[in-house]
């Protein structure tokens, strides 16, 4: 068996052994077990890459390729590159962290954890993907599992939320399956013949009018997930309805997906298509951008500030893919990484205030510092990082996008650098804001003194997410480095 | 020739059985006509050569031979079904072998069917399988619904039959045979034979229910009892889709101009009738009538592709089809005769007592929305490629809506069963044996046909036999 399709057989195994899982206790140590491995799994593939690589200097290392339907020309092709192993990795952590946090999940926790892990192994299956048809069939199937993940254990209007996100996500997954089409089909335009992967369709010239075509579906198909403005109204009612874990992991990778299938298929097979929507499409990023900025200020629910921030962030990173240039796109990838981990403490945290406070309303929460002090200490540590505080993983995302950004001597890109840049103050805004008043301050409620002290499964999740937020802020060169000689090929296509 | 002479002998030997059993005996007749039917399916797998017969009526190739085999499944696991019903309704009526004989028939009917070679074969192929059906739909004849149903089916079937050969008529007038063979060689673009071609389709789209001839549909389904309601939409709709891809694709081809453009526009009445009116229904066997329309729709997507392609994916789908709705359909009969509910609402609750026949609703209801890796994904994205080989983005582009569309209506179901409690949800039951094996045969199916590749490939290898 080789190191990639384990991610997805460990999953599928682990999914296999809930099922004979009897109560909570049996099913979160599956889950947990299942995991860890996965989590190890993952940091053993980020050096067997870095050693790999010294070696191969193809596009994609680790590669297999089966085939699967013969007629379409259909394989099960994988492989990675250091964009797909970090987001492995950053799925690694985020679904580790993920099962800590539900370790007291009491309604149906088998299907719970079920349903996570179907997800997750349909994140890894997409990420390891380089067949057109795998990898859709691998993002459809992280997405639907949220229906039942938010409508069973969620919160509030949890019904309409996880409806509206569904219908949204797959919509926006016909969309792209009409794309892929368009690909499929002009992938003979050279004589050759009918292919779904990534990199013999890349060697072909694709007619720049069915590029015109077809770049909105798959982008638009893609963006939808990453909350492109003004497709990004799922976003804030799922996040505000969902239970912790399913926030933490559906901000922190499955948005991430978006801009990863933006990069990845998007620009990368229809590069005539990607210059000329390009414009089109970074004027609806930066206004996410701004528009998620200042939602986020307005919200009155932790949760909903953080659902606005995420489409701010996420902008970002559609913006910077946009950008067409390597710095921006180094910038847009350690800005997902740093996005998922971030979003997911906090997701995490908020968790944790609601469990014990049972209220997620700014107004009424103060002074939790001194009741919750690990709590406390880290929701400020996550708050500053993700107002890009330097030293955090969040400074070094921003500041490569938006060197990378002003590059382009334009007016156009000069002008809508400057506007996006500007949103980094209201960040500032709403972090500082939110985190002063929940945190400091006086305690606004005298029944909070008695709140229960962090346990450890609380501290052993949270820690393991802020363990690369402080890794990638302190040494982003490797991380950069490697991530630029990946990008290459992509730049190649577009000059 | 080997499944339909196996098939009467069937239907013969119960008849014998039925004359010469007592009383006590009758119950029998039900493993008896199951081992029977298994024996023929199995049978059914061996390699048969293509050949004719009649001179020329009846034919048969690989790609026949094996939808037959799957529409010989499909009976099988209908009948697996419906056999706990027939045992405590039907025996003690002592009707139950009226019963496995008519759907026997109206099945040896499909076979010559779509084995015809010409349009007289093909006509009383089409009577044979309406017939029996229409007995079956007003089947308990007590209840005021199931006897309206009957009659509604009766007479909407009877004018689709007189349109058919009235059809037939006007192309025989143009043409002079009634042979497929060669029948594309002599007919033109013509008025007449135009005019005959769209009363013989509109036949055959009554019996597929494609919009408009869809207004039978529901009230039939709801009327009929379930199994039967369960046979309309999968057996006989899938024999008719095959049968009009074969005259499609061979007879008709001269008339390609126009059929293209009446497929293309009852192609997108067909997606959004079925799914918009399949919104609002509350009644299990309203809600999956209207579903049925809709995937009729999606098969057309299917016919515009004239080629290798094209018919590989229609049959493809259409096997994958009947897994699911028997799925569906197995789910409701199971509910129905445990508890006599078969209303959306009635299933509020229904994961937490009964948690394996949620499940496989869930599964059932998923590949009929086309999500991965259950096999309906792979069915519709084939579908829409073989559309998508020959350009047609737009109508590609409406599928994919209604899609979207579809998943809202079957999630409604998922949402009753699964996010809802319910303090009076359907009490936990036990499926009895058959009804388990026709439940898990369909969840093999709808599990393995989309990711097991060569059912597909085999498929597609066979599927241009017809085709010259």
């Amino acid at each position: 068996m080789d190191i990639l399709s384990l991610f997805v057989i460990v999953p599928i195994l682990t999914v296999l052994a809930l099922v004979f899982a009897k109560n909570l206790k049996q099913s979160r140590v599956i889950a947990l077990i299942g995991m860890a491995i996965q989590f190890a799994m993952s940091i053993n593939l980020i050096f067997a890459y870095i050693k790999e690589r010294a070696v191969n200097t193809d596009i994609m290392v680790f590669t297999k390729d089966v085939l699967w339907y013969e007629s379409f020309n259909i394989h099960y092709s994988i492989g990675v590159d250091a964009i797909s192993v970090v987001m492995i990795a950053l799925t690694s952590i985020v679904i580790l962290a993920g099962v800590f946090i539900s370790w007291k999940i009491d309604d149906l926790p088998k299907e719970f954890f079920v349903s996570l892990i179907v997800l997750s192994s349909g994140v890894f299956g997409f990420f390891i993907s380089t067949d057109l048809f795998t990898m859709f069939v691998f993002y459809e199937i992280a997405v639907i599992p949220m229906y039942l993940l938010i409508g069973i254990w969620g919160s509030g209007p949890k019904e309409n939320s996880a409806m509206k996100l569904t219908l949204m996500l797959m919509g926006a997954s016909a969309l792209l399956s009409v794309g892929i089409f368009g690909i499929y089909f002009n992938s003979n335009a050279d004589g050759g013949a009918l292919t779904f992967n990534i990199f013999e369709i890349a060697n072909v010239h694709i007619p720049l009018a069915a590029q015109n075509i077809f770049f909105p579906f798959v982008f638009i198909g893609f963006a939808v997930i990453g909350a492109l403005f003004p497709f990004h109204t799922w976003s804030p009612s799922g996040h505000a309805s969902a239970p912790t874990a399913v926030s933490m992991l559906h901000a922190g990778v499955l948005m991430k997906l978006g801009g990863y299938g933006v990069f990845r298929i998007a620009m990368y097979l229809l590069p005539l298509g990607t210059l000329t929507w390009s414009n089109f499409f970074l004027v609806l990023s930066a206004t996410g951008v701004i528009y998620g900025a200042f939602g986020a200020v307005m919200q009155k629910d932790l949760k909903y500030v953080n659902a606005y921030a995420s489409v701010s962030h996420l902008g970002l990173v559609l913006f910077a893919l946009l950008m067409l240039n390597k710095t921006a796109w180094t910038g847009a990838i350690i800005q997902s990484l740093s996005h998922g981990l971030l979003t997911a403490l906090f997701f995490a945290l908020i968790g944790m205030v609601y469990g014990r406070t049972h209220t997620r309303e700014i107004a009424k929460l103060g002074g939790l510092m001194k009741i919750l002090p690990f709590i406390g200490a880290v929701y400020v540590i996550t708050g500053l990082a993700y107002l890009g505080l330097p030293g955090f993983s969040g400074f070094v995302a921003e500041m490569n996008i938006f060197v990378g950004a002003f590059e382009h001597p334009d007016m156009f890109h000069r002008i809508l650098t400057i506007i996006v840049v500007s949103s980094i103050v209201v960040t500032s805004v709403y972090i500082l804001r939110m985190v002063g008043k929940i945190m400091m301050g006086p305690i606004s409620d005298e029944a909070y003194t008695k709140l229960p002290k962090a346990t450890w499964y609380e501290k052993v999740g949270l820690v393991l997410l802020m363990i690369p937020v402080v890794l990638i802020g302190t040494m982003p060169l490797g991380l950069s480095e490697m991530i630029k000689a990946s990008i290459q090929p992509f730049l190649e296509r577009l000059l | 020739m080997r499944s339909e002479i196996g098939l009467l002998a069937i239907i013969l030997l119960l008849v014998i059985f039925e004359v010469f059993s007592n009383k006590k005996q009758k119950a029998a007749i039900i493993p008896l006509a199951l081992i029977l039917l298994g024996i023929n399916t199995i049978i059914g797998f061996l390699p048969l050569a293509a050949g004719e017969l009649f001179g020329g009526m009846f034919k048969t190739n690989a790609l026949l031979h094996l939808f037959k085999t799957t529409l010989s499944i499909g009976v099988l696991i209908l009948l697996l079904q419906s056999a706990d019903w027939l045992k405590e309704k039907v025996v003690a009526e002592n009707k139950a072998t009226e019963f496995i004989i008519l759907i026997l028939s109206s099945l040896l009917g499909a076979y010559y069917m779509i084995s015809a070679g010409d349009f007289l074969m093909f006509y009383i192929g089409l009577e044979l399988t309406t017939l029996p059906v229409a007995a079956l739909v007003a089947y308990e004849t007590l209840k005021q619904k199931s006897a309206e149903a009957g009659v509604k089916y009766i007479l909407s079937s009877a004018l689709a039959s007189g349109s058919a050969i009235f059809g037939i008529s006007l192309l025989y007038a143009t043409t002079g045979t009634l042979f497929f063979d060669g029948f594309a060689e002599v007919l033109t673009m013509s008025n007449l034979s135009i005019l005959g071609f769209i009363f013989f389709f509109s036949g055959l789209a009554f019996k597929i229910s494609l919009a408009p001839f869809h207004f039978w549909t529901a009230d039939v389904y709801e009327g009929a009892p379930i199994n039967v309601a369960s046979y309309l939409s999968v057996i006989s709709k899938g024999a008719a889709v095959v049968i009009l891809m074969i005259v499609l694709f061979t007879v008709f081809k001269p008339l390609m101009p126009i059929w293209s453009k009446i497929i293309y526009i009852v192609a997108i009445a067909t997606m959004f009738v079925g799914n918009l009116f399949a919104l609002r229904q509350q009644n299990m066997k309203r809600f999956l009538a209207y579903s049925s329309i809709a995937q009729a729709g999606f098969i057309l997507l299917g016919l515009l592709s004239v080629d290798q392609l094209g018919s590989a994916t229609v049959v493809y789908f259409v096997a994958v089809y009947i897994f699911s709705n028997l799925g569906a359909f197995g789910v409701v009969q199971a509910i129905a005769s445990a508890s006599n509910k078969e209303n959306i609402d009635d299933y509020e609750g229904l994961y937490r007592t009964n948690p394996k026949l949620s499940l496989l609703m869930m599964l059932a209801l998923f590949s009929l929305a086309g999500i991965p890796p259950l096999a309906g994904f792979f069915g519709k994205f084939f579908l829409y490629a073989a559309a998508a080989s020959k350009g047609y983005y737009v109508l590609v582009f409406i599928g994919v809506v209604n899609a979207t569309i579809s998943l809202y209506y079957y999630l409604l179901v998922v949402r009753a069963m699964f996010l809802r409690k319910n303090e009076d949800a359907i009490p936990y039951f036990k499926s009895k044996l058959y009804m388990k094996l026709g439940l898990v045969m369909a969840a093999v199916g709808i599990l393995v046909a989309g990711l097991y590749s060569p059912f597909y490939e085999y498929i597609f290898s066979i599927s241009n036999s017809f085709l010259n």
